[in-house]
């Protein structure tokens, strides 16, 4: 028989103004087990863990009920008071007396009876309590970082910074991702590439950083500490470890009408080629969907220029097989396609263009060398239409757009529009908005020089349509302020589409077992108090993957995210979960029913030889859970048709044994 | 091949070309058009109120009927299409659904499966716009024509699913097949003023012009449409453009238009 303490808290008079404490603790005194009962103020005060200590060695408790707030507020408290007392964490439980039960009942009698009742029910919990200990497993010591735009780049920095080795996979040619498409930043207005290209090339040659460039995360194994990964490099047809970026492939390669995807196909590139200036590695990449060698055999002109013999037609893709112990997920994001937004006219128009093909042909490395030129007919545009929240913060359920605010649009639209009054005066700027969103350090002040000293002018309305017609872009709007339609010729219109998550990240989450939202945003552990960590152990999130993000903050929480994977890989072991599955090898049939509803891949099935009563010897199939893995949900205990699973510190019986207390 | 058929009020009266072409030209395409017995007035509008089950009750019957008799249920007018779609939708309501069919009391309830389509959609999805170019004796070469869509054929497009509300092609595509060539003008889907011409007819008449000035400076010869609402507007547009309805110039390029010499 267990001697079991039980404390019923007031928590001021959060529980103690709807629940008699005193009549509780006096009921619960007469429980099975019970050898001491007493009421305080705050459990949770230095007083009241003094009090729960005292208690367990005067007493000499062998376990003990608290009756308080939520076991998600204070239940680490008190175990650890208990602990430090001698008893066995695991002894000690918590009945909910607040959230279930004094802050949704007004009446005294009511929540009274049913604090007593949520006390029997810990108490008879309690008292099938067994003590648990944890396991403990090693940490491998290197992370690795998936994708790598700025995101990626600072919390590989920050990593490494630290002692630890990182490795980055992009799937692209080269890192540095959306930011190195872009031409000035805001609220600064200096230029993107200045601020990002130093970075890029200090991942580089960080010893610490690894940089598998144009490969894939092919496949995740294991658990937080020990990931097993495979990387797939796809088959660049350059040897990386020969190519010196030199470019003259790129130059000689005949097949030059490639659209050029770094310029968001407004311009071309060649078959052979090194997407910019300053990418990282600055190796060229052969696309083998143009490549005339790659496809019909004949070429092979790159091959005859390269003068360190880089060229390799034969290469296959490579898988590499790598342990990680923490593993930080920026994949990021890209604009939604505009093609259901046929209202702006963008498939019909080429001098309509997404914000992000603006920064392209504002960009001094872009398509027209950085003059802003109409993509129909290269001519300098006179009026230019701003549409803001194109896609975003559209109706739920809508047929097309996203129900989510993209955050970063108010903000570029703005620079966009200042940008082009400053170079071009002549040059009139209208935006369409349904509200402007500024808050962030400098931001409202960056807007309201657009406004004020570049004489944008700022429509509160949405356009409604835009038609191509002689050359022009009639623009059909609302003004809501002064409660007009408008109509605007216009040479250019710019559309800021909404942002969305990679498409890779979707079939990533489902490879880290990590959770998504309905918009494919990866979901933190807890909206405030965990926003870098997935709720899958040892996965963090960096950047837009997590939500619409710019990049001051992308870089917090990349930097974020790096110290919850250092604070992670400076540990030597890790303590396991103590609640976890354990299966009893005598009842179980080898169904492999746990096996199928088991999310973290925890439960194997083996053989094992085992003793039979006539002294014969048989093999059986049966389950084994791996401790390390097991997260302790559950759903193989519930799963388990013979009875033989059970998950430890919530045990069938002590489930039951709570249910019979409540029903008494 | 064999629909029922609701030509609506309108067909019998002032739009009677719309509905004699529409036959006329199916009939050639070896299609029958079979109207329902005792059909009643669409009711015009859809109301979006959704405790009043009074003016839908004439569509839910039309389409208990039509599935009935193991048909589909063919609408020429753009109203009336809109009307019969948008309810047999509602009809996914299951409040409505029981106001309704204990209202109809009828033996067996009406479950909202049976399938309203309207013209133009049975041309591109059932029959298609190749078979139509088959039957084509004088193709229209030469003739430039405004498709105008207005409202009622294309929104909600969640509900009505005709075509891409912003962009549609499905009139253009019908013109095509007929030999003509198709005028693309930045009014074609909005609308032309509808019932509001009722109340304030000089604003429906500026809307009206809008679209006509807007067809003509494309290049248009004529515009065509669906809705006999729309076509009311647009004559009364003070433009001089022709406004016919779709099946007319069907029918003219079949060689079967009354007065016209027939191929």
């Amino acid at each position: 028989m267990q001697r079991i303490g039980v404390f019923v808290c007031h928590c001021g008079t959060n529980i103690a103004g709807t629940v008699d404490v005193s009549q509780v603790a006096e009921a619960l005194s007469h429980e099975p087990g019970v050898v001491y009962s007493k009421d305080y103020t705050y459990m949770c005060s230095a007083t009241g863990q003094g009090m729960l200590k005292d208690a367990i060695r005067d007493y000499n408790l062998t376990g003990v009920v608290i009756c308080s707030c939520s076991p998600r507020m204070h239940e680490n408290t008190f175990r650890k008071a208990a602990e430090q007392a001698g008893l066995n964490p695991f002894m000690l439980e918590i009945a909910n007396i607040r959230e279930q039960c004094s802050w949704v009942h007004k009446d005294m009698a009511i929540g009274t009876a049913k604090a007593i009742v949520l006390g029997r029910a810990a108490v008879a919990k309690v008292n099938l309590n067994a003590p648990l200990t944890s396991g403990e497993t090693a940490v491998t010591k290197r992370a690795l970082v998936i994708g790598g735009g700025i995101a990626g780049i600072q919390t590989a920095l920050d990593i490494a910074d630290a002692g630890f080795p990182v490795d980055i996979v992009e799937k692209k040619p080269t890192i540095g991702g959306k930011m190195a498409q872009l031409d000035k930043t805001f609220p600064t207005l200096d230029c993107a590439a200045c601020i990002l290209t130093p970075k890029m090339v200090e991942a580089q040659q960080n010893e610490n950083i690894t940089i598998y460039s144009y490969s894939e995360v092919e496949d995740v194994k294991g658990f937080v500490g020990n990931f097993d990964v495979k990387i797939r490099r796809k088959a660049r047809y350059v040897d990386e470890t020969k190519c010196t970026g030199c470019g003259l492939c790129t130059e000689k390669c005949p097949m030059k009408k490639v659209p050029n995807e770094f310029n968001l196909g407004m311009d071309s590139r060649h078959a052979v080629y090194i997407p910019f200036a300053q990418a990282v590695p600055k190796v060229a990449t052969i696309d083998p969907n143009y490549c005339l060698k790659l496809k019909s055999g004949k070429c092979g002109l790159c091959s005859k220029v390269c003068s360190v013999g880089a060229i390799d037609y034969t290469q296959k893709d490579e898988i590499i097989e790598e342990k990680y112990g923490a593993i930080v997920v920026a994949t990021g994001y890209n604009p939604i396609s505009l093609d259901k937004f046929d209202e702006f006219a963008y498939s019909k128009s080429k001098d309509v263009i997404s914000s992000l093909e603006l920064e392209r042909l504002m960009n001094a490395a872009g398509p027209t060398g950085g003059t802003l030129l109409r993509p129909s007919d290269g001519t300098h545009p006179h009026t230019v239409v701003f549409v803001q929240c194109v896609g975003s913060r559209c109706e739920a359920n809508a047929e097309k757009g996203k129900e989510y605010c993209s955050k970063i649009c108010c903000m570029y639209t703005a620079k966009h529009a200042m940008l082009i009054r400053d170079k071009y005066p002549d040059t009139d700027v209208y935006v369409f908005y349904i509200d402007v969103r500024t808050p962030g350090k400098n931001f409202d002040e960056f807007y309201r020089r657009a406004v004020e000293q570049y004489g944008v002018h700022y429509i509160k309305g949405m356009v409604g349509k835009v038609t191509p017609e002689d050359g022009k872009l009639k623009v059909q709007a609302s003004d809501l302020l002064d409660n007009r339609q408008l109509k605007i010729d216009a040479d250019m219109v710019v559309l800021a589409a909404a942002i969305e998550p990679d498409k890779s990240a979707r079939p990533l989450a489902t490879m880290l077992t990590a959770s998504m939202d309905t918009n494919d945003f990866f979901t933190e552990a807890h909206p405030k108090l965990r926003p870098v960590e997935s709720p899958t152990a040892g996965v963090f999130l960096s950047g837009v993957c997590q939500g619409p993000k710019d990049i001051p903050e992308t870089v917090a929480q990349a930097g974020a995210a790096a110290s919850k994977a250092i604070g992670l890989l400076c540990k030597d072991k890790l303590k396991n979960n103590a609640c976890v599955a354990e299966s009893n090898e005598m009842m179980c049939n080898g169904c492999s029913q746990c096996e199928k509803v088991c999310a973290y891949g925890a439960i194997t099935y083996v053989d094992k030889e085992f003793r039979m009563p006539d002294r014969t010897t048989q093999v059986r199939r049966v389950a084994s859970v791996n401790p390390a893995v097991c997260q302790g949900c559950g759903a193989c205990a519930s799963a388990c048709p013979s009875g033989a699973m059970d998950l430890k510190g919530f045990k069938n019986d002590q489930i039951l044994a709570e249910v019979d207390a409540l029903c008494r | 091949m064999t629909v029922s058929y609701f030509p609506g009020c309108t067909l019998k009266n002032k739009a009677v070309d719309l509905d004699k072409y529409a036959r006329q030209t199916a009939e050639k395409l070896g299609v029958t058009f079979e109207e329902l017995d005792e059909w009643q007035c669409c009711g015009g509008v859809f109301t979006e109120s959704t405790d009043e089950i009074a003016t839908k009750l004439s569509s839910v019957r039309a389409l208990k009927k039509a599935e009935d008799l193991g048909n589909i249920l063919v609408t020429v007018c753009s109203a009336c299409h809109n009307v019969i779609k948008q309810t047999n939708y509602q009809m996914s309501d299951e409040d409505f659904a029981s106001k309704v069919n204990n209202y109809l009391g009828s033996e067996e309830a009406y479950d909202g499966q049976a399938v309203e389509k309207h013209y133009l959609e049975l041309l591109r999805d059932d029959i298609g716009f190749d078979s139509v170019k088959k039957q084509v004796v004088n193709p229209l070469k030469g003739k430039k024509i405004a498709c105008y869509y207005g409202c009622l054929l294309l929104r909600p497009s969640k509900v009505m699913k005709t075509d891409d509300p912003e962009n549609p092609s499905i009139m253009e595509d019908l013109v095509k097949s007929l030999g003509a060539e198709p005028v693309y003008y930045a009014a074609r889907n909005e609308c032309c003023g509808g019932y509001v011409v009722a109340d304030s007819p000089e604003f429906s008449k500026r809307r009206a012009k809008d679209i006509c000035d807007g067809a003509e400076k494309a290049g248009a010869d004529m515009i065509v449409t669906a809705c006999p609402l729309c076509m009311y507007n647009l004559k009364k547009s003070g433009s001089d453009i022709p406004v016919v309805y779709f099946t007319e110039v069907m029918a003219e390029a079949f060689g079967i238009k009354e007065g016209e010499n027939n191929g």
